[in-house]
């Protein structure tokens, strides 16, 4: 698809799907980006690729806490608690 | 959305009873997420370590005076931001964010522009392999891809898509305004999925 005035070129849609996800883009361009990978199969499956990519980040586990910093951690709740 | 959940309320209320469990699972829940804040502000992980270690220390101090107009996250990770801040400017790094990673100019695009003849895809992205999209291999791409983002990139990525967050929390916590939250996350979103593609494509 290549880019004329009143459609969203590839290059500009793949800068706007963070704003299209977070619903922060304005009504008319809300509808030209989905116009866009409603007809575009490369933009399609860059929105595609993009939503995997959430939902894996979704599926790490948060880092655990060093059992050094807990041990430390734990000896200052024993101070504070004789206080 | 209510500033005080219940969780929040029995937390609270058990820390101020001085009970350990419920301190143990604040550090679970949060421990991660302080670091990853506190890289931000300073430049080692030693000196970010310390600033979580003071945060809880902080939080313990302040606990019996905590009255509840943000919620608990919010008002540790406010915590968090104080402490980071003095650090970092002791150690004149008081910027969150690098100029290479400033929002506003685009200096990163999300795709490599030669990527694109006059706006349009030359190589157009291929579909990903369905089979592999849950080894552990992939995710232990996203899992390094998300540690080699910029400081403030990888906290936001970290909160938002990681965590859970919404964009409100994690503006709140990181002092961010709306528009810099979505740029931070947009950028580390599009080098994970760059390095996803790359991944793929190079053990077709």
């Amino acid at each position: 698809m290549s880019a004329t005035l009143d459609q969203l070129s590839c290059q500009d849609l793949v800068e706007l799907v963070t704003d299209y996800f977070e619903g922060a883009l304005p009504e008319n361009e809300r509808r030209r980006f989905e116009e866009h990978i409603g007809a575009c199969d490369g933009c399609h499956e860059y929105v595609e690729q993009m939503t995997t990519t959430i939902e894996l980040a979704g599926t790490l586990t948060p880092a655990d806490i060093s059992p050094e910093a807990e041990a430390k951690l734990l000896a200052a709740f024993g101070d504070w608690k004789a206080r | 959305m209510p500033r005080v959940s219940f969780d929040d309320a029995r937390i609270v209320k058990a820390l101020r009873a001085r009970d350990e469990r419920a301190f143990a699972e604040l550090m679970v829940r949060y421990n991660a997420s302080l670091l990853r804040v506190a890289l931000m502000y300073v430049s080692s992980r030693a000196v970010a370590e310390d600033v979580v270690q003071d945060t809880w220390i902080g939080v313990l101090n302040g606990i019996d005076r905590f009255e509840g107009r943000s919620s608990l996250k919010t008002w540790i990770f406010r915590i968090l931001t104080n402490i980071a801040k003095t650090r970092g400017q002791r150690e004149a790094r008081t910027v969150p964010f690098s100029a290479f990673e400033r929002p506003g100019e685009n200096s990163e695009p999300a795709v490599d522009p030669d990527r694109f003849l006059a706006g349009g895809w030359m190589a157009v992205p291929q579909p990903w392999p369905e089979e592999r999209l849950l080894a552990d291999e992939t995710r232990r791409v996203v899992d390094r891809a998300i540690e080699q983002l910029p400081p403030a990139q990888r906290a936001v990525i970290s909160l938002r898509d990681v965590e859970g967050w919404t964009a409100e929390e994690t503006r709140n916590a990181l002092e961010l305004t709306e528009t810099n939250q979505r740029v931070l996350l947009h950028r580390a979103r599009s080098k994970v999925r760059q390095a996803l593609e790359d991944y793929f494509a190079e053990t077709a």
